[in-house]
């Protein structure tokens, strides 16, 4: 039987779904605006940060309400565990994100452009398929779908150490300042966190749909 | 209707029922002590506490039900309903619960047919013709959610309804003659989980139109169900708010500690 407080839980979805959509989006505008030296654009995904953080505390209100309200259990108590654990880590996500841009804007204020592009644009475009295929394996509640984003995640993790590697390199100790290579290691760890907050969502998705 | 997620302001802007420092007594002993609250129209109001501690007797004051019990008195207080004293001398105590319905803990249809248990009101108000009786019968069968479950024996025996089905007909013939408020006193603790749900469902559709004040010993239900819940100890109002209030951040110590099952 539908009962009319389930109309709460639809809305709890499309929250979440929306805060999965902003954060993707600040994640992908962060390491866009680095790489085309756009301060405007690093400038705009600083701007997002405070919508993210809103919906993430709209978010936890909301379950704080059902679960108080609608005494859920099973599937139901799982959206709502899982509605707060995700909404933590896309609100992560976009912290991650403010981190690139903040940088973005103190590099291109200092030197005018991003030197040490090696392969953050490769890493980047992965960590946001990775959000974006986890937000869509909870909508389509497709378990396959998340082993693979859980698969994938590896990949960004060896992006990173291949960019710890180079920038230890002697070749890239002598191209770059030491100011330089520091950032760009800054900036591939955030893209490597985002990584994992996208398998941490797709953990999720799994927990929601079988419990385990 | 309160839109879901909206905060509700502390007190209800529109309400029907105005109660001030209402004061009870059964003989000697106290029942309520200076009993003061406003109640929404067309919101739901659980009372709620533990047994003994005046939620029901409170109910029973709306619709001075209270007056068939001997030696009883009010000390102090009025209460209003629409801007009327409903204890003021000239009041018509039978017109009273014309406007305030009640349905009690268990279902008490009349020992007739389905149909008759609803025209029965009808026609002690008077009305003889039987297409209006007709049409006012399947207005309240549908009005609760029953029409289609028994619309083809009506003149069935009502006491050969389930429970449920039985609690929702003593809601239908408590529709019948049009009351502004329902009076629900635990309504849903002799049902099993489907009747209960549908009951719920049935009071929160009915909420569209009517103001109900329902009593229950269940925390879950009046936390589900209602707008606004009231907190009874011991014959005193504890607390008194709506649900996000009451049952996530309660104001007083007592309320946290009952709602959250650490009371005694």
């Amino acid at each position: 039987m539908q009962r009319y407080f389930h109309d709460e839980l639809q809305d709890l979805r499309n929250k979440l779904i929306l805060l999965g959509e902003k954060s993707h989006e600040a994640a992908r505008l962060s390491v866009e605006s680095l790489l085309d030296n756009d301060l405007e654009q690093a400038e705009k995904t600083l701007a997002l940060d405070d919508s993210i953080d809103a919906l993430e505390k709209e978010i936890g209100h909301a379950c704080t309400r059902y679960i108080s309200l609608r005494s859920p259990v099973s599937t139901d108590l799982r959206l709502i565990l899982v509605a707060l654990k995700a909404s933590h880590d896309f609100e992560r996500v976009g912290d991650e994100a403010h981190t690139i841009a903040r940088k973005t804007r103190d590099i291109l204020t200092r030197e005018g452009r991003f030197k040490p592009s090696l392969k953050i644009r490769e890493m980047s475009r992965l960590s946001c398929k990775l959000i974006h295929d986890a937000i869509t394996c909870f909508v389509e509640e497709d378990i396959e779908k998340a082993k693979a984003v859980i698969a994938l995640d590896r990949e960004v993790d060896a992006l990173n150490n291949y960019h710890y590697e180079a920038l230890a390199s002697k070749e890239l100790k002598k191209a770059l300042t030491d100011a330089s290579r520091f950032d760009a290691i800054l900036v591939s760890k955030a893209i490597e966190r985002i990584g994992d907050h996208a398998k941490n969502l797709a953990n999720e998705v799994i927990f929601l749909l079988n419990g385990d | 209707m309160n839109p879901k997620n909206t905060p509700l302001p502390s007190n209800p802007t529109n309400p029907i029922i105005e109660v001030r420092d209402f004061n009870f007594m059964y003989g000697s002993a106290q029942a309520l002590y200076d009993i003061s609250l406003d109640i929404g129209e067309k919101e739901v109001t659980a009372l709620i506490g533990p047994s003994g501690c005046g939620k029901s007797t409170f109910l029973r004051c709306f619709n001075r039900m209270n007056d068939l019990i001997d030696n009883t008195r009010i000390p102090g207080g009025t209460i209003k309903i629409s801007d009327v004293d409903i204890y003021h001398k000239d009041i018509d105590v039978i017109e009273l619960r014309k406007h305030v319905g009640m349905v009690f803990q268990k279902s008490n249809p009349f020992p007739k047919s389905i149909y008759e248990n609803i025209a029965y009101g009808l026609r002690i108000q008077g009305i003889k013709r039987k297409n209006e009786i007709d049409q006012v019968v399947e207005e309240c069968l549908r009005g609760a959610a029953l029409w289609d479950e028994v619309k083809d024996r009506l003149s069935d025996s009502a006491l050969g309804m389930s429970g449920g089905q039985q609690q929702r007909l003593c809601i239908a013939r408590a529709l019948a003659v049009k009351p502004k408020i329902i009076l629900m006193d635990e309504p849903c603790s002799a049902l099993d989980p489907v009747a209960t749900a549908k009951v719920e469902e049935l009071i929160h559709v009915l909420k569209e139109n009517y103001t109900i004040v329902i009593v229950t010993h269940n925390m879950q239900q009046a936390a589900r169900l209602s707008d606004r819940t009231a907190f009874f100890y011991l014959g005193k109002l504890i607390e008194y708010g709506p649900n996000e209030q009451v049952f996530m951040n309660p104001e007083n110590p007592k309320t946290e500690a009952y709602v959250s099952g650490r009371f005694g």
